[in-house]
């Protein structure tokens, strides 16, 4: 054993020699494989990261949202639906949502304007609505005061008429925070001014960066929304595996109706960053392009002076296993070295980082992007699968040709002279 | 490091350097596998706040491209957004490079 591990040694001191004879090939070829490598374990830590983050957080989305289509586009849903829906035999709970987008001319960015659950809706028939943070604004029991003027509190931000809370991209991006005033433009040119009365939080970014909390009565006021239409409605059902059942009759009572269901909205982001879509693809068959000129360059034969070299070790006594043997070496030192250095710089980019690299392309056209840092969700699985993708077919297409130029005789090598 | 460990670095054996190399990669690699692990788990309550949130706002997307809003809210697009400012017009935002259609409209019924 100690005589095959000299032996594999002395091999490798020969090999790293032979590639430093090479010095500019072979450190370009090596920083090109590196290069790839890093592309690929950026793109699979990052989309399997957000893929996973998305599924812990989205897990509690409504379990069915009611659009209503006309000519193919989402347009307002009247307030009488919900009591449609209601009747329908496993429905627990209705409730409407209002929301919306605002584009905000002075930075060029878009809002997602909301109203929190049971905050001024005009219609909120929901059966349970503990799981949200209503505080009622007056005390004692002057309900029909306190129905119009509702709290909401976050984190110590209390949402009344004539405030909003803002997401953290929005702060950063205007410069603003509590209690400055953000104008908009309501939807009859008067100019609303709003009080800021909190930020959501930055560690949420990934969710709310645009978010503009409002209470329902300030919605309807910049939007000019009457009070019988809502933006959708969600559905919460009794039975959790007949939502499928419950939707497609939600589908058949009102077929003008688009249930989505939870389901749909978790596989949405499970394949959003799907290999086979987009500029995936184009990164995957940019990266497998490389590697077929890398194994086309080694299989399509060797150089004149790999093969005379080859033709020397022969006639001084290396037998071909020798040769083989050393050539394997060569494409392990090359791989091995690219896959360590490219995973461990991919690790740091994403995670440490924050995927500089990807910024630009994914921030696209928006001015307002979230900041967020992706929980590191690597297992040994993504290792080895990026292993067998990148170290694997290299090593193989080194030894290949090697096998005809090593078992050719040694004289004939040595007399080879061309290309 | 001293005149003495660059000497023995110089003098040291290529195979020796390699497997130096491949080892401090597998320990490094091991500690970033640790690191991982101890990420998520001290990461859970951030990750928890933010299922609060969705749950509480009754939110369904992440907002990762506010560009447009068929990008903002991709579970929530319309069925037709490949086509949705006229017929002829195609998909142009570049982060519509990135996603793929949600699957219901992908699904053949």
């Amino acid at each position: 054993m100690r005589h095959w591990i000299e032996k594999q040694r002395y091999i490798i001191d020969f090999t790293i020699s032979s590639l430093l004879r090479r010095k500019v090939k072979n450190f370009g070829l090596l920083a090109l494989y590196t290069l790839i490598v890093f592309i690929l374990a950026s793109t699979m830590f990052f989309t399997y990261s957000i893929k996973k983050e998305a599924s812990l957080i989205l897990k509690g989305t409504p379990e069915i949202i009611v659009q209503k289509i006309v000519a193919g586009r989402h347009d307002l849903l009247p307030v009488s639906y919900i009591d449609i829906i209601k009747k329908i035999r496993g429905v627990a709970a209705v409730e409407s949502r209002l929301w919306g987008y605002y584009y905000d001319g002075l930075v060029s960015a878009n809002y997602t304007l909301l109203t929190p659950p049971g905050n001024g809706s005009s219609a909120d028939h929901s059966k349970s609505s503990a799981k949200t943070t209503v505080v009622e604004s007056e005390s004692g029991g002057q309900q029909q005061a306190d129905k119009s003027k509702p709290l909401f509190e976050l984190g110590g931000a209390v949402l009344e008429p004539g405030t909003i809370i803002i997401g953290n991209g929005i702060a950063r991006l205007r410069d603003i925070g509590k209690d400055d005033y953000m104008p908009f433009r309501a939807f009859d040119g008067n100019v609303l001014n709003f009080r800021i009365a909190g930020t959501l939080s930055s560690q949420s970014e990934l969710v709310s960066s645009d978010l503009i909390l409002i209470t329902g009565e300030d919605f309807k006021k910049l939007f000019g929304i009457d009070n019988n239409y809502v933006t959708d409605v969600t559905v919460a059902v009794n039975n959790p595996s007949e939502i499928d059942m419950v939707a497609s009759k939600i589908r058949k009572v009102l077929p003008e109706a688009r249930p989505i269901s939870r389901v749909e909205i978790l596989r949405t982001y499970d394949s959003i960053f799907n290999w086979r879509g987009g500029m995936m693809i184009v990164i995957f068959s940019a990266a497998v392009l490389a590697f077929v000129i890398f194994a086309w360059d080694k299989a399509s034969g060797l150089s004149a002076g790999e093969r005379r070299e080859i033709g020397i070790l022969k006639a001084v006594g290396w037998e071909t296993s020798d040769v083989i043997q050393m050539k394997f070496w060569e494409g392990a030192v090359i791989s091995l070295t690219a896959f360590f250095t490219g995973v461990i710089l991919a690790y740091v980019h994403v995670f440490f980082t924050g995927s500089i690299v990807f910024g630009p392309a994914l921030k696209g056209w928006s001015n307002l992007y979230p900041n967020f840092e992706l929980t590191p969700f690597v297992n040994l699985e993504q290792l080895t699968t990026l292993f067998f993708l990148t170290v694997v077919p290299y090593t193989v297409a080194t030894i290949v040709p090697i096998w005809r130029a090593a078992t050719i005789d040694p004289d004939s090598a040595m007399r080879f002279t061309g290309e | 490091m001293g005149l003495r460990g660059f000497i023995r670095i110089a003098i040291m054996r290529n195979s020796s350097l390699f497997f130096i190399y491949i080892t401090s990669g597998v320990v490094l690699l091991s500690l970033l596998l640790v690191h991982a692990f101890f990420s998520e788990s001290a990461r859970q309550p951030v990750l928890e706040e933010k299922a609060m949130l969705v749950k509480m706002l009754k939110l369904t997307d992440l907002c990762l491209f506010t560009e447009a809003r068929y990008t903002r809210h991709l579970s929530q697009a319309d069925l037709n957004t490949a086509f949705q400012d006229h017929p002829m017009s195609l998909e142009h935002f570049p982060s519509g490079s990135f996603t793929q259609p949600p699957e219901s409209i992908r699904k053949f019924p």
